[in-house]
């Protein structure tokens, strides 16, 4: 149990899948204009990470290696993570239609998000267990949700000072990003 | 390569049997049209429609909760298109249109010295803008930033100016605004707008009934702009020609010159713009909003009803008024005498109000000729009872019922219809009120020798509004005051011979804050006349109540002086359908706060008509007044006379029925205009010669 709170904290704050890890900075970038947007793509990426860590745990151990075509995992994580973030959509619309109100629009952009796939796989690389992929997906949902949601907080906070007209919009977003990295660089060496 | 290739090839036939399989179980009829639709809106994504994005908005077009017309951006094309798919008209939409609202701008005091970046959402932060004013304009103009079709700009006097042709109404300024400057409204929202506490209003138009934008209309004025000051007041008040020969103008008395100087003129202009219009030849155009099919049907023709029936059919409502008299026009036509206001100009003002499509029917009178049953069954959604107060209160003394008595609003109204009436050669009019001093100036008219005005307070109390009193003097007539008419007394032929009356004296004030006046005994004092008229007030005709024989009738109710009882905040009487205003509610009262009422009727009727709750407007400014915008002392004021309205010479007066009161020159109104300081909420213009206004 306390292994797997360690394993939480650091996938939430010390490898925070943005800010350590650098993956899915698009829609990082594109989806933190407003508080609004952010928490609802944070919604649907803890919802599609999790679902998405388990069954590609599972297609790696009873297929994959029991198969011993380990190396066709990154294209047919692929196909696995789209198909199932359409059968999710598919299934949200006719069986939890509020559900799919609130995600709805932020569901397809994930289909191709890297921190998706790249949580995936790094839940293979690490060779967790069932139950540690469950947690590590959902703690690195979490993680990106902590770091979109700051940052949208910071860019709406941005909004109202003088920013110089070269760095405005994007370019300040980037600089942000990297400062708000840099402070999560000190939760390293913490576990 | 070929585990490989079975591999993937397995995967991707499981994958697409999940997802076809559940393609067909989890399938959701999609109505097709939303997608073409959809390909018909903007496609802008930009909220204006108040939807989450354009496919919501064409979900809410196919569902039919949404007209055609719903995409703020797209033309009438794209209108079309949509309404062609959906297989409904098109209808002429209501485009909403930015307005801003605050006159004040740099006029408003700084303050602080703001030195943060150029946001009007940032300087809010700081106590809420540098202005003095809470309200009012912050000026870094966020708005022109947020519109996306260069429609507002900022304008000189530092408050934005909207550009009505470029304006689609997306409403994204008034989102940008951190305050309540500019907003976004339909005709019908604007014409349903009543004063509210956080407003940017001067005091005149927080005084008036009838909440005219009075600071607009004069600027208007001053511009030249005769049209659309007219238009400017026609958003309030559909009797401006009326209203500009008999409105006590109470707005004049909480006008910010009047503290240091004359108030000014509000009413003279108001009238010199009327008449403008009505001399012009041709009638302004009146906008009103596209058909909702609804039918209204409007009890009363006189102020009032004009103006809720005005008011209704330019939100788009159908009305129809039923009048008991022979013409419309209500207290105006047969309780105002013609010498205060010209038949000619009433009736050219009420064809421009059934102009816009209101059906009338005069000589029908509710409980007799119709009832609430038959305006039910003839499919009227709601009713509006209009029905004045046209009942003179007696004297209750001996011989009032002589040959030569009469109660006033009785008299006047048979002089209008042009009914001969054997008259006298010297009256007594007993009363101090409006309809007194009418009686008694048109007896003089009548050609009276002598008439006498008897009433039993001092001319300080007397309720008439001044400049008839003034009038009724100059034209000679004889006024009794502390006096309480006790008998009349006639000869053998019943014939009227004297008045007899008591002296009295002022006592305690009493709860109207005038002084009580107490009888002196045994003062009896004769008045050697022929005829005695009483006007010492009315209520409202309520026979109605018992005549009709619908049984719902007995459930309205009717206060203790007979006006029918209504919630002042939404005139919605104790039958739900059923909406008063005017004298029937109020009991005898002004013209223009029957106006206002037929408003705020016609407010509630439209959200009783849409099924809204009928609730009281939201920190509503009704008779009340905005403290702040109050002052006791005006700075930057010069002292310049009020302009003197022309008026018919006495001697010319008393042969005819001739308007007295005439209509001021136009450099003389414009004259009056520029001494209006066209005040705001807290700010106003300096009068340009004072040494404060180069300072600004």
């Amino acid at each position: 149990m306390g292994d797997l709170f360690v394993l939480a904290i650091s996938c939430i704050f010390i490898n925070n899948i943005l800010l350590a890890q650098f993956l899915g900075n698009c829609p990082f970038l594109g989806t933190s204009k407003k508080m609004e947007t952010a928490v609802g793509m944070a919604m649907a990426v803890v919802f599609v990470l999790v679902m998405a860590g388990i069954i590609t745990w599972i297609v790696d151990v009873y297929l994959l290696k029991a198969l011993n075509v380990e190396y066709l995992r990154t294209v047919s994580f692929i196909l696995v993570i789209a198909s199932l973030v359409q059968f999710v959509e598919m299934f949200l619309k006719k069986s939890i239609p509020g559900l799919y109100a609130g995600l709805g629009i932020f569901l397809p952009l994930i289909t191709t998000n890297c921190a998706v796939m790249g949580v995936c796989l790094i839940n293979i690389k690490e060779e967790y267990t069932f139950v540690q992929a469950t947690v590590s997906s959902f703690a690195y949902a979490v993680g990106f949700g902590l770091a979109l949601i700051l940052f949208a907080g910071v860019r709406e906070r941005i909004n109202l000072a003088r920013v110089p007209k070269p760095l405005q919009d994007t370019s300040i977003g980037l600089v942000t990003a990297g400062i708000i990295a840099l402070t999560f660089m000190s939760f390293k060496g913490m576990v | 390569m070929i585990p490989a290739l079975l591999f993937m090839l397995g995967i991707g036939a499981v994958c697409g049997i999940v997802l076809s399989l559940s393609s067909k179980v989890f399938y959701v009829y999609e109505d097709p049209r939303i997608a073409q639709v959809e390909n018909n809106l903007a496609g802008a994504n930009c909220g204006g429609c108040g939807y989450a994005g354009c496919s919501a908005a064409a979900q809410a077009v196919v569902s039919g909760i949404e007209p055609p017309s719903v995409c703020v951006i797209s033309g009438k094309e794209g209108v079309e298109e949509v309404a062609k798919i959906m297989g409904v008209d098109a209808g002429s939409a209501e485009s909403p249109l930015s307005y801003n609202m605050c006159e004040g701008g740099f006029r408003a005091d700084d303050k602080y010295y703001y030195m943060g970046i150029s946001s009007c959402k940032a300087m809010a932060v700081v106590f809420g803008g540098k202005r003095v004013c809470g309200v009012g304009c912050i000026g870094l103009g966020d708005c022109v930033k947020a519109c996306q079709f260069d429609a507002v700009k900022l304008g000189p006097n530092g408050y934005p100016v909207v550009d009505d042709d470029k304006c689609v109404g997306c409403g994204a300024c008034q989102q940008a605004c951190p305050k309540d400057i500019i907003e976004v409204k339909t005709l019908s929202e604007k014409l349903m707008k009543f004063n509210q506490e956080h407003d940017p209003l001067a005091p005149c138009a927080q005084t008036c009934p009838a909440e005219i934008n009075i600071p607009r209309y004069i600027n208007q004025l001053k511009e030249g702009k005769y049209k659309e000051a007219v238009q400017t007041i026609r958003m309030r008040n559909p009797l401006p020609l009326a209203c500009g020969r008999v409105c006590p103008h109470p707005c004049e008395d909480e006008c910010r010159r009047g503290i240091e100087d004359e108030a000014v003129s509000i009413n003279q202009l108001k009238r010199f713009v009327a008449d403008f219009e009505m001399n012009s030849g041709s009638r302004i155009p009146i906008k009103c909003a596209p058909d909702t099919g609804k039918k209204i049907a409007v009890v009363g023709g006189g102020p009032s009803g004009l103006s809720c029936a005005f008011f209704l059919r330019r939100i788009g409502h159908q009305v129809d008024i039923f009048e008991a008299m022979p013409k419309l026009g209500g207290m105006l036509r047969y309780g105002i005498p013609e010498y205060r206001l010209p038949k000619k100009v009433l009736d050219w003002e009420i064809q421009g109000i059934l102009d816009l499509g209101i059906k009338s029917f005069c000589y029908v009178k509710l409980g007799a000729d119709f009832g609430l049953g038959s305006l039910m069954a003839s499919g009227y959604n709601a009713v509006f009872l209009g029905v004045g107060a046209w009942e003179d209160y007696s004297l209750g003394i001996d011989g009032e019922n002589l040959i030569g008595c009469f109660t006033g609003i009785d008299f006047l109204q048979r002089i209008s219809s042009g009914e001969k009436i054997s008259l006298g050669k010297t009256a007594a009019v007993v009363g101090g009120g409006n309809t007194a001093v009418d009686c008694a100036r048109t007896l003089l008219r009548l050609g009276l020798d002598k008439v006498y005005m008897v009433y039993r307070r001092t001319r300080k109390e007397m309720p008439a509004n001044e400049v008839e009193i003034v009038a009724s003097e100059e034209e000679g007539i004889d006024f009794v005051f502390l006096a309480a008419p006790t008998k009349v007394i006639g000869d053998d032929s019943d014939n009227v011979t004297h008045l007899e009356y008591l002296k009295m004296e002022l006592g305690e004030p009493d709860a109207s804050g005038r002084r009580r006046p107490e009888p002196i005994e045994g003062s009896e004092t004769m008045l050697d006349v022929d005829m005695v008229i009483s006007a010492i007030g009315q209520s409202p005709d309520a026979s109605f109540k018992e005549q009709d024989p619908h049984p719902r009738m007995t459930e309205l109710e009717l206060t203790r002086w007979n006006t029918v009882d209504n919630d002042p905040a939404t005139m919605q009487a104790s039958i739900p359908y059923i909406f008063t205003a005017g004298d029937a509610a109020t009991g005898p009262s002004l013209v223009v706060d029957a106006i206002g009422g037929g408003r705020r009727a016609a407010r509630s009727i439209d959200l009783f008509l849409k099924g809204k709750p009928v609730e009281p407007l939201k920190d509503s400014l009704q008779n009340k007044r905005i403290r702040e915008s109050i002052f006791t002392k005006v700075d930057g004021i010069k002292k310049s006379a009020r302009a003197k309205m022309p008026e018919l010479p006495v001697e010319q007066r008393l042969d005819s029925m001739a308007e007295v009161d005439l209509v001021l020159p136009e450099d003389v109104a414009h004259k009056e205009a520029e001494r209006c300081l066209n005040c705001c909420r807290i700010c106003y213009n300096p009068d340009t010669d004072f040494p404060m206004a180069k300072a600004n």
